[in-house]
């Protein structure tokens, strides 16, 4: 209690006059204010982008290809970024969601209280506040400038989103795994199993919902990104399904690319591109929140 | 429950005997596959510092400190000063600071003392669903919707407004008279503020969350105000981690790149008219970075990269302490 001041002289005993009730109730409505700031903006980009991309968007949009170097056109469609957005995430989240799992059952299950692995939680911490960007320079460093043009893949791209979602999985593994009780341990080292059955068949299990929703909430948040793939996929506007090599594209890049053309046909694709980024990124964060409530053993 | 984690390495497990001393090596296998994929945090930091800044080493050869921290930005002749982005990252990022903190500590606010839990959810939703719109998408709505908007039916209003009064003129007002850009460094602010105050939001509320249900039982049973009562006994509890959490807004801010990209209006120019186009090191790598294939326009856009990487770093590391040191201290108050 001894940090906490709080001033006696502020408050008195009788009943609030009307001028201190009615502070009371001015802070209460700019606090309703402030909601209604953040009510303002996401209502209007999202009639703004559910009205343009929806007047564009059909079947034959999501799969059909996206006219080369004919900007002011305005046929064509996303067909070859769908695909990339879907191959390149799916194949980041392949990889950094094991590695941040392991990893958080490194911190949770082994580190304990040791240096090394405080030291981690505090980097991984860290990681989450590198700018994006950085992580598309750093594979275009490691990878691109190698490889030379034969570098920009949908891979260079996976592994640029991967490094971005991997401090993030790691934080909600680590939270979650710190959920699961420790009679749970117990019960099992008392049954004689190791520590890797252990970790394995008990204390996984019980921590699944947190962890699914937690590297999806990643995903989603990896699949809006383009600063990463900048700089690691190339341009290509034909349908590539081979992430392992030749260009790629994705749908942030491709509204990227078309944001800032003059041309009507471009700014409607990338309506129509922002919209179905947009439902992807909604889709993974409802099925987050449903797994959240169907696992939800252990509830903070 | 660290003890019992700390005490199990001793822990007979294993064979049917139950009592074996070594450990199977699948299981030491498997331990030492999570330390691994535990030090690739430490890993991947260590590569990006080393490997980004081998890259910069031509732009600092090439320039030297005074070219670097310069603000003559001029790929055609070979002139690459940082500075005008510095300054428009700074700019930017406190414009956003400035009007995402109130928002979110009041949006924190009402969630933890004035809507009932039920509410609360619902609120909740809205500011995840703001934090899951991607960048791009807050960019393509800036330039084609907010932009028009602003500089069509705001932005002269406000300068003609405030034109000529004491610092407001200077910070509002017109350039050379009447020139005033929707795409600029206030614009690219009030997107940044957008896209920071989910995290600020969240971050404020979990501090707040922290504060003694007695320290505000308390407050009430003396006759405060609702608004007593957070002035009193939650602000005093949490200011230090809502600073952290505003800090941690900060370093996002600095790094988001393409909304800002697309909204800032991509003119390095160093001024106090924020109603003018500027610049910031995040939009200038990703604006110019196609022109760039190699020698020392490449390499002073990586080394832009690892001096945005040492100022979120910077930002971030401040944030964490100040944020660990209050926990401890409010642990020790408890």
């Amino acid at each position: 209690m001894a940090a906490v001041t709080t001033n006696p002289g502020t408050v008195d005993l009788r009943e609030p006059s009307g001028w201190r009730r009615a502070k009371s109730q001015f802070a209460t409505g700019a606090m309703w204010f402030a909601f209604a700031c953040l009510l303002v903006p996401l209502g209007f980009v999202l009639v703004t982008v559910i009205a343009k991309g929806g007047s564009i968007i059909s079947w034959q949009f999501l799969t059909v290809g996206i006219p080369p170097n004919v900007l002011p056109a305005t046929f064509g469609g996303m067909g070859p970024a769908v695909l990339g957005t879907l191959l390149i995430t799916a194949l980041a989240a392949v990889i950094a969601i094991p590695l941040g799992v392991l990893g958080a059952v490194y911190l949770n299950e082994y580190g304990g209280n040791r240096p090394l692995a405080r030291l981690l939680s505090f980097l991984s911490d860290v990681m989450t506040g590198v700018p994006s960007i950085v992580m598309g320079l750093f594979i275009y460093t490691i990878w691109v400038i190698p490889h030379g043009l034969t570098g920009y893949s949908g891979m260079a791209g996976a592994f640029a989103l991967a490094c971005l979602m991997l401090p993030i999985v790691i934080r909600s593994s680590y939270e979650m795994l710190r959920l699961v009780p420790d009679s749970l341990r117990q019960g099992s080292f008392a049954l004689g199993a190791t520590k890797a059955r252990v970790v394995l068949t008990v204390v996984l299990p019980a921590a699944t919902g947190g962890i699914v929703s937690g590297a999806l909430l990643a995903v989603a948040r990896a699949a809006g990104e383009t600063a990463p793939l900048l700089f690691t996929i190339g341009v290509v506007t034909a349908n590539n399904p081979n992430i392992f090599s030749g260009s790629n594209t994705a749908l942030s890049a491709q509204i990227w690319l078309n944001a800032s053309q003059p041309y009507d046909g471009a700014q409607a694709r990338a309506w129509g591109a922002a919209l179905t980024l947009i439902a992807i990124a909604f889709i993974l964060m409802v099925v987050a929140r449903l797994v959240t409530a169907r696992f939800n053993k252990y509830p903070r | 429950m660290s003890a019992t984690v700390q005490a199990d390495p001793s822990t007979p497990a294993g064979s049917a005997s139950g009592l074996t001393p070594r450990r199977p090596i699948g299981d030491r296998a498997f331990q030492l596959l999570a330390l691994l994929s535990g030090l690739l945090v430490l890993v991947i930091l260590v590569l990006i510092a080393i490997t980004m800044s081998q890259q910069s080493t031509s732009w600092f050869t090439a320039e030297g400190w005074s070219g670097v921290f310069s603000l003559d930005w001029d790929p055609a002749h070979g002139k690459f000063g940082a500075m005008a982005f510095v300054f428009g990252t700074v700019v930017m990022s406190l414009i956003a600071i400035v009007i995402a903190f109130p928002i979110s500590v009041g949006v924190a606010l009402l969630l933890t003392e004035v809507v009932p839990r039920r509410w609360a959810q619902p609120i909740v939703y809205v500011i995840d669903l703001l934090a899951v719109v991607p960048s791009v998408v807050w960019g393509l709505w800036g330039i084609l919707v907010l932009v028009p908007w602003l500089q069509a039916d705001i932005y002269p209003h406000v300068a003609s407004a405030l034109n000529g009064i004491w610092i407001l003129g200077n910070l509002f007002g017109p350039l050379n008279g009447n020139y005033v850009s929707g795409a600029s460094f206030f614009t690219a602010g009030l997107v940044l503020a957008i896209m920071i105050v989910p995290i600020m939001t969240s971050l404020s509320r979990e501090v707040i969350a922290t504060v003694p249900a007695s320290d505000k039982e308390g407050a009430y049973a003396l006759g405060a105000t609702r608004w007593e009562m957070i002035r009193g006994a939650v602000w005093p509890h949490s200011q230090v981690g809502v600073m952290g959490a505003t800090l941690l807004g900060l370093g996002r801010a600095m790094g988001e790149t393409i909304a800002v990209a697309l909204v800032c209006g991509a003119s390095a120019t160093v001024t106090s008219h924020l109603l003018t186009p500027g610049y910031a090191m995040p939009a200038v790598i990703a604006l110019q970075f196609g022109e760039a294939t190699a020698g020392v326009f490449r390499s002073a856009l990586i080394g832009m990269g690892v001096l945005l990487f040492a100022l979120t770093i910077i930002v971030n590391l401040s944030a964490r302490a100040i944020v660990e040191r209050n926990a401890r201290r409010m642990r020790g108050a408890a």
